[in-house]
């Protein structure tokens, strides 16, 4: 059987087995229909020409895993920011790991969506902000939405801030031969709210996973949130991640992806501006090597006057990989003064790397300042020869160099933990110990 | 401690060094000198390692050692150190971690630890300041946006860390003005000592007048054709260099 087929037929299974009480039934209903009529994106579509998930449909997933708790701390150590305190919500094949996790609910909210669905103190945030961000008509999101069951419910009241950072950590176990999972995430920072959140993906085995994630998170008026997203994934693991943020006026959102590889990746991160004063700021390194992709496509949706976005990617793209940036940004009419940056920067390191690369810009307003700029080359061998010359080995030296490169990204961190946990996988991914830090 | 015997390199198709011998003794200022596209920068190149020359014929000699097949790396790692003439920028790397890290892939080479924190800053602390350079400067990205003179003063200071056997200064003198030539030259000045040597390579005479050479070559179309005294570079300052090819012609 076809995946959408399967998924549609395990549809009617889910629906059954839900709660007379679900308070969002019938969008699930509507939203399987949306995937019913749209199916998986082919590369007919323009959003998809670079990206096809025809090959990653080809296996036979298990949609509903057993409930069961199989990963011992110490073989997952190593995942989590040990170094520092935070709060935990750890899932493992899309079932919630009381074991792994630390949550609270102690002035700010971290906790599950399976208990924001059926705790009636939740329900109007569910009401309020569920769907709310993300897209109707996209396929991929309207079938997560129809599956919604598991995944991160953060809520940080009014003019909080959240005393430890967050960290969302899906593992998938190898416990059934091939696994999907579709985790669901509803982040939100009420007025003035602060929160910091660090999300990954794991996987522990060589069997094949497919995660097709939603997550929405809604920024108040004068909130902050920061969220890392670390993608350093195994060769049989797919993500396709589908980010919507929801920003009133004077809140900042920043976004940093980390991309440092698994079997295919595709990051859909969506801004959406709604007031005025906004800052936007979206940045990615991006380190692959073998057949590995990543796709990001970003949408900055500048919708009010006085706001900003700054994008910045950088990529190294090594051996047969292939990477995709696709940055668009559409100015309303309404949104004067906008300032809108983006930036895409990208080393080849082999004749079989290849980068598609495409900024989208969109403008209606008149009185705005956006720039974009892209560039694709290869590593600076008379800097290379610099650094050898000082006796810094070759080695070491491209090591340097692609460091320097993407410092600018690592360098907008805020989170030192998080910055050094960066460094230590780029390291490790270029095989070398660095004698230097920057 | 350096010599070069018969070294001749060509650039894909095209043969730049012809045939050049030269020896340079510990405690010894060389300089060689010449006009443009007489070979200088490629022979400073080929002496640090450079792949995109090859060596056709001839060896290089550090101490004796055949230096032919070694890396860049090696060869630093041995004691050459070369300031270049056009300092690359790399944005997003310090003076500071640059010359740290180099420092450190040095002593790995000679199977020695990282130096400590405090001792390595220590001594940028006295190196620097014996190059007027300001704190200021030292956590700039390395070489970008630099001036003319500051790339040249980093580039003698990165001497002044590594402490190499043999410095090549190639057209060092290019891009300064008269006080941070002095200031760099002071700098190479005392650097100097009996046991190491200095190549300066030059098109123009002013800097011999600060770092004044033991011998001066003049290198014109790939091959040495005088040898001289430091009177020798007066002698070029005055004359220009017609009158050397013209000889060469002979």
């Amino acid at each position: 059987m076809e995946l959408k087929e399967k998924l549609l037929a395990s549809f009617a299974v889910f629906e059954n087995n839900l709660d007379l009480e679900d308070p969002i039934l019938d969008l699930r209903n509507d939203s399987i229909k949306v995937f019913e009529n749209k199916g998986f994106p082919t590369k007919k579509d323009e959003a998809w020409k670079y990206t096809s998930l025809a090959k990653i449909q080809n296996t036979d997933y298990s949609l509903f895993p057993k409930e069961e708790d199989c990963v011992n701390y110490q073989e997952v150590k190593k995942y989590f920011l040990h170094e520092i305190e935070t709060y935990k919500l750890v899932f493992i094949d899309g079932v919630y790991s009381s074991f792994l996790s630390e949550t609270t609910h102690m002035g700010i909210d971290v906790c599950l969506m399976s208990a924001a669905f059926k705790k009636p103190q939740y329900k109007h945030l569910i009401d309020k902000y569920f769907n709310k961000a993300a897209s109707k008509e996209d396929s991929l999101s309207a079938l997560n939405t129809s599956f919604s069951k598991e995944g991160a419910f953060i809520y940080i009241p009014k003019n909080t801030v959240a005393d430890k950072p967050i960290e969302i950590i899906n593992f998938s176990s190898g416990v059934e031969a091939a696994l999907m999972i579709q985790p669901r995430n509803m982040i939100i920072a009420d007025q003035g709210a602060e929160m910091q959140i660090i999300e990954r993906h794991q996987s522990l085995t060589k069997n094949e996973t497919l995660t097709n994630v939603v997550s929405e998170l809604f920024a108040e008026q004068n909130a902050k949130i920061d969220l890392y997203k670390i993608q350093n994934d195994s060769l049989s693991a797919s993500l396709i991640d589908n980010t919507y943020i929801d920003q009133k006026r004077d809140s900042v959102v920043s976004v940093h992806t980390f991309s440092f590889g698994g079997k295919l990746t595709r990051n859909n991160l969506n801004f959406y501006q709604n007031g005025e004063n906004i800052n936007s700021i979206l940045k990615g390194v991006t380190i692959i090597g073998d057949k590995q992709h990543v796709d990001h496509h970003t949408l900055v949706h500048h919708r009010e006057p006085n706001c900003e976005s700054h994008q910045d990617y950088k990529g190294i793209y090594d051996q047969s990989s292939t990477g995709v940036f696709n940055g668009k940004i559409i100015v309303d009419k309404l949104a004067q003064k906008t300032n809108a940056f983006q930036q895409n920067n990208n080393i080849l390191m082999e004749d079989k790397a290849t980068i598609n690369s495409k900024p989208q810009l969109e403008i209606f307003a008149d009185d705005v300042k956006c720039s974009h700029g892209c560039t694709i080359g290869q590593l600076d061998e008379d800097a290379l020869f610099y650094l050898q010359s000082r006796g810094i080995p070759k080695k070491e030296g491209r090591a340097l160099l692609m460091y320097a490169f993407a410092n600018n990204v690592l360098e907008s961190v805020a989170l030192p933990v998080v910055k050094k946990r960066i460094n230590k996988i780029i390291a490790k991914k270029l095989g070398v110990e660095l004698g230097f830090s920057i | 401690m350096l010599k070069i015997e018969n070294l001749h390199a060509r650039v894909e198709d095209k043969e730049i060094l012809k045939g050049i011998n030269l020896e340079i003794k510990p405690g010894e200022v060389h300089a060689i000198m010449g006009p443009n596209g007489a070979g200088k920068s490629t022979l400073s190149s080929v002496i640090a390692g450079h792949e995109d020359f090859e060596v056709t014929d001839g060896s290089v000699f550090l101490d004796g050692e055949n230096i032919d097949e070694l890396d860049p790396e090696e060869r630093a790692h041995k004691g050459i150190f070369l300031s270049f003439q056009y300092p690359v920028e790399i944005p997003g790397v310090s003076v500071t971690n640059f010359i740290k890290a180099a420092i450190n892939a040095n002593r790995k080479a000679k199977g020695l630890e990282d130096m400590p924190a405090n001792e390595m800053l220590k001594l940028i602390k006295e190196k620097s300041s014996m190059l007027e350079i300001d704190r200021k400067f030292l956590s700039r990205s390395l070489n970008e946006g630099f001036s003319g003179g500051e790339k040249k003063r980093n580039e003698i200071f990165q001497m002044a860390m590594l402490e190499p056997k043999v410095a090549i200064l190639d057209e060092t003198d290019s891009g300064l003005d008269i006080d941070a030539l002095r200031i760099v030259a002071n700098g190479v000045n005392k650097l100097k000592s009996k046991d190491n040597a200095v190549l300066v390579i030059t098109h123009y005479q002013r800097l011999l007048d600060y770092i004044v050479p033991d011998f001066v070559h003049v290198l014109y179309n790939g091959k040495i054709v005088k040898s001289g005294t430091k009177e020798l570079a007066l002698e070029l300052e005055e004359k220009g260099y017609d009158w050397i090819k013209q000889e060469a012609a002979q």
